[in-house]
């Protein structure tokens, strides 16, 4: 027999950065210094030659376990990037927080190794892997303030309530593997087409979608959302709300339109339900918050419930318009996270009394942000919700968008709140900030990417990501 | 409050007459070599209209603060320039056509086939043109009473007038769209900053109605592009026929977003808010243009996308409209308060535009636009006067007031002719256009154009009643009435009583842009149920 060493092509992405991730740890074993700017500075490194990397590592591997297509790819630099931002908002934040221990940037790699491998993987066992990784990660990178109660408790419940969601994959997976013999989304779908719907099936695909919605914080199972962005340092809060989510779409996407394929219109009713509720219950709570670490935890839910709709419209151009949405997204919210690290005292809503007047500037940014997350234009949030709104009733979906716009109405409340205060409430006490250059720099990416997207979307739109099928 | 200037004594109200009057050879002749210099030379008339205000608005957000002050001579210069620039509008407009012109088209998402596209017919040129000069003066007004945040404010101001103009030229849905969204952020701000006490509340309830109707009128937008084979093109869409139910639910999903901007009758509550609390800048804008755009929605879009709907729908909307009439007519008289007054007296006017465009004949949509205009300039001339005393008093309340003829004479002159316009006595614009509104209601439906009267008649009431109690009567000693209007004072208004009698006497001159614009509409209107018909028999034949 021949063995041949497997083509590792197409993830040497991945490796890399699990790699370095590994390597980061050791470093900062040796290294007594006190500084840990350079680790963050080698993620940042790092991500840039990945990005670089992508486009060129295309193909399967594994015995067609992982795949790295178009679809792959663009999530993939959706994760990086928001890695980069999260690494440029980290520095001067983690000393301020005195939480900079070096596994920090160290976890950053891994939980974004983990997802990459999670949008790549075509077998649900590696699918599980990788989730796990990033779960793993991202649950200690929320507890990384270990003398502060808030945080532990942040990491505890994000921990226990992330285990039970990783029970139900694992269940729906055992069950899957049941009825088809394989693990293989492919095979499952092959095997899936020949045979009729079963209640076993539907039991194994509402699993599966119960431990994706807790990924992406769909209610009901975005109980945790709100706690662990409130604990969790705020950066890593910003990490969370854009990367996790944006696996847990992509595994979203890969296990539904492949897998499940023959039970689409089973998935299509439970996701609308999803979408519904998780906008319903997303921004109306967001309305009463006071703490905008919250309030962005109830928008992100809200945001979740948006970018189902892509989802529920069952079509390339929806899962593309999905794509573009969570990248749209990824700019607005590490944006407006970098503001709220920015700012000295910047978790309460009542502290943005007159900044416009102490720090026009950043009030015209938050601003930016604040209008691009209620999805006006010329801002790249609204055309996030145009793109998907138009893949919904192309798609025949045209209610759902109308209740998706009611629930939008309601989102510009609270935005606008932030705002309100920013401009039009008198200044309470003089608000510090903490300017440096790798978190204006982070600041300038968002903004330009926020306007830029917004005026010419030509950018991100009008490239179809085929599903590899 | 003014101050620096010393003449109280009997010949002040003389002497700024005659001082204004030496600058107005000069306006003259600015306005004539600029329209000169503006027809010479070739540029892209609506492009520079539209982005001149908005790429100067964001050049004056980034002036230092400490220069702040500079904000209101550059914004000054630009809605100068900016209006030099749109004459062309008015010299090299071609009243025989019904096409539209001044047309420039360019790739812009070819993905979704979206262009920019951009161009004017006589049902939307004059609102430019309105829309150039109102900003000119909304910079003047508020020359000395913004004094907080100032590059901010004319930085908005400029940002509305770009999307505003843009709203009015759009020949694509999504251009469309984006300007009509994107003008609510510098409103917004505009009416949350510099508003008055209530202004958050205000600008918040603003924000949201108009939001939710936009939003509607969005997935209506997108519903549209997939039944014109993935186009947003708004020309091609006038010459496509809809199914007649698809037409029935875009026109409510476009009601939504145009009803709330007009705003008509059960919608209408943002407005007095949004409208006293602004301010007299944005009230300006709000009344004089802002509010036009629900109406032109109608005009450009519901009526030509959807013309059985339209027809079919028409009584329900004049009864709407009827409604507005006399209900704001008649909340007039009941309020103490001079903004809100003017306010809803804007709900009983905007009432009678509507009663015009959906009496679908060409006298009452000839009337409706023009009614718009003299809304706008009547209105808006209103709240400039309103903002020019409240400089002074800082109360809006009305019995705070009384006797202000006594002590500023011109003031009260400026005001007697706005009002007078206002009431549509003859011989000023009001009367015109709310004639033929009313000539076009009779012909529509009998009894609501008798009932449409009686709100002229009860705006007669109420605004006399206001003069009265503002102007006649013991001057009040709480009042603190300084001086008359000074010199910028008077130019503000002095081009709006120009504009006023113009149109009086000779309304042909605007008229004649629209005759033959609304004529092809109203064409369109009566075609389009006979093609269907037509094409109806023929199926039945075959």
């Amino acid at each position: 027999m021949n063995i041949t060493f497997a083509d590792l092509t197409p993830i040497i992405p991945e490796i890399i950065v699990a790699a370095v991730a590994a390597s980061l740890l050791l470093i900062e074993l040796l290294d007594k210094d006190k500084t840990k700017d350079y680790l963050g500075f080698i993620g940042i490194g790092v991500a840039l030659v990945t990005i670089y990397l992508i486009p060129s590592s295309q193909g399967s591997a594994f015995n067609g376990m992982f795949i790295s297509d178009g679809y792959s790819s663009y999530f993939k630099f959706i994760f990086l990037i928001s890695l980069v931002l999260t690494i440029l908002i980290s520095f001067k934040f983690l000393q301020r927080e005195e939480a900079e221990y070096g596994e920090y940037y160290s976890l950053l790699l891994f939980a974004t190794a983990g997802m990459m491998l999670m949008a790549s993987a075509a077998d649900l066992i590696l699918l599980y892997v990788g989730l796990e990784l990033m779960a793993l990660s991202t649950y200690i990178l929320a507890g990384i303030k270990r003398h502060d109660l808030r945080s532990n408790e942040a990491a505890m419940k994000y921990f226990l309530l992330g285990a039970f969601s990783s029970s139900f994959l694992l269940f729906g997976i055992s069950l899957l593997y049941g009825l088809t013999a394989s693990t293989n989304i492919f095979q499952i779908a092959a095997f899936l087409k020949q045979g009729e719907t079963s209640l076993t099936l539907l039991m194994a695909m509402i699993m599966v979608v119960c431990a994706f919605a807790f990924k992406i914080a769909a209610a009901p199972f975005h109980m945790w959302a709100p706690d662990v962005y409130e604990g969790a340092p705020t950066s890593v809060t910003a990490f969370m709300s854009v990367g996790p989510k944006a696996a847990g779409f992509a595994v979203i996407g890969r296990v539904f339109f492949t897998a499940f394929e023959t039970v689409q219109m089973d998935w299509t009713a439970i996701l609308i339900g999803l979408a519904i509720l998780t906008m319903a219950v997303g921004n109306i709570l967001a309305v009463v918050q006071t703490n905008i670490k919250r309030m962005l935890a109830y928008s992100s839910i809200a945001h979740a419930g948006y970018a189902l709709i892509g989802i529920i419209a069952g079509t390339t151009e929806g899962l593309n318009a999905v794509m573009v949405y969570l990248l749209i997204y990824a700019f607005m919210n590490i944006g407006a996270f970098t503001i709220v690290i920015l700012l000295d005292k910047g978790e309460s809503i009542k502290g943005y009394n007159g900044l416009s007047k102490s720090h026009p500037i950043v009030a015209a940014m938050m601003l930016v942000f604040m209008f691009s997350l209620t999805g006006i234009p010329p801002t790249a949030g609204f055309i996030g919700k145009f793109n998907v709104f138009m893949a919904a009733i192309n798609a025949g979906y045209t209610w759902v968008v109308v209740v998706a716009i009611i629930f939008s109405s309601i989102s510009a409340y609270y935005y606008l709140r932030v705002v309100m205060n920013m401009y039009m409430k008198p200044m309470e006490e003089e608000m510090l900030i903490h300017p440096n250059p790798a978190n204006g720099a982070a600041l300038l990416i968002s903004i330009l990417m926020v306007f830029v997207i917004g005026i010419m979307p030509s950018v991100v739109v009008g490239y179809t990501f085929q599903l590899f099928m | 409050m003014q101050t620096g200037h010393d003449s109280h004594d009997a010949h002040a109200p003389v002497n700024t007459i005659a001082r204004t009057l030496l600058y107005v050879p000069a306006i003259i002749a600015f306005v004539y070599l600029g329209a000169i210099f503006s027809v010479q030379i070739n540029y892209q008339v609506l492009s520079w209209v539209i982005f001149l205000p908005i790429i100067g608005g964001f050049l004056i957000f980034a002036i230092p603060r400490k220069h702040e002050m500079y904000a209101r001579a550059a914004s000054l210069a630009l809605s100068l320039i900016a209006f030099v620039l749109s004459l062309p509008l008015y010299l090299n407009f071609d009243k025989t056509t019904a096409k539209m012109q001044f047309t420039e088209t360019h790739d812009w998402i070819p993905s979704w086939s979206i262009k920019y596209a951009v161009g004017v017919d006589g049902i939307s040129v004059l609102f430019v043109l309105l829309s150039t000069l109102l900003t000119i003066l909304c910079v003047t007004v508020s020359w000395t009473a913004i004094t907080d945040k100032v590059k901010e404010f004319y930085g908005s101001l400029l940002l509305i007038e770009g999307s505003m103009i843009g709203v009015f030229c759009s020949l694509d849905f999504f251009l469309f769209y984006i300007f009509w969204e994107a003008m609510l952020i510098p409103m917004y701000i505009l009416i949350g900053v510099w508003g008055g006490p209530n202004r958050v509340y205000a600008a918040i309830k603003f924000f949201l109605f108009t939001l939710v109707g936009s939003l509607l009128m969005l997935v209506g937008i997108i519903v549209l592009y997939y039944y014109t084979n993935k186009s947003f093109d708004i020309l091609q869409m006038m010459n496509t026929n809809y199914p007649y139910a698809i037409q029935l639910i875009l026109f409510w999903a476009f009601f939504a977003a145009f009803a709330v901007k007009v705003p008509m009758f059960p919608v209408h509550t943002w407005l007095p808010d949004a409208h006293t609390e602004a301010p007299t800048a944005g009230s300006v804008i709000l009344a004089g243009i802002l509010i036009k755009m629900g109406a032109y929605g109608f005009l450009r879009f519901s009526i030509p996308l959807f013309p059985e709907a339209a027809k079919a729908m028409a009584p329900l909307m004049i009864v709407l409209s009827v409604i507005a009439i006399i209900y704001g007519a008649v909340i007039c008289l009941a309020q103490t308060d001079l903004k809100r007054l003017i306010a809803y007296s804007s709900v009983s006017h905007m009432g009678f535009v509507t009663l015009g465009i959906f009496a679908l004949n060409m006298q009452g949509i000839q009337g409706g636009i023009l009614q718009m205009i003299n809304h706008g300039i009547v209105t808006g001339a209103l709240f400039l006067c309103v903002g020019i005393v409240y400089e002074r008093t800082h109360t809006r309340e009305i019995a705070h007031y009384g006797g202000a003829a006594t002590v500023m004479p011109v003031y009260a002159a400026f005001f007697m002719v706005f009002t007078l316009a206002s009431i549509g006595l003859p011989g000023t614009n009001g009367f015109i256009g709310e004639f033929l509104i009313l000539l076009g209601g009779f012909m529509a439906w009998k009894l609501m154009g008798i009932l449409a009267c009686t709100g002229i008649i009860i705006g007669a009431g109420y605004m006399l009643w206001l003069y009265q109690r503002v102007f006649f009567l013991q001057v009040n000693p709480d009042a603190h009435y300084h001086e008359d209007v000074n010199e910028r004072e008077f130019l503000t208004l002095l081009p709006l009583v120009v504009l006023v009698l113009w149109i009086g006497f000779y309304p042909n001159t605007f008229l004649s842009f629209m005759e033959v614009s609304v004529q092809g509409l109203i064409d369109r209107v009566n075609m389009a149920g006979q093609q269907q018909l037509t094409q109806n028999i023929i199926e039945v034949i075959k």
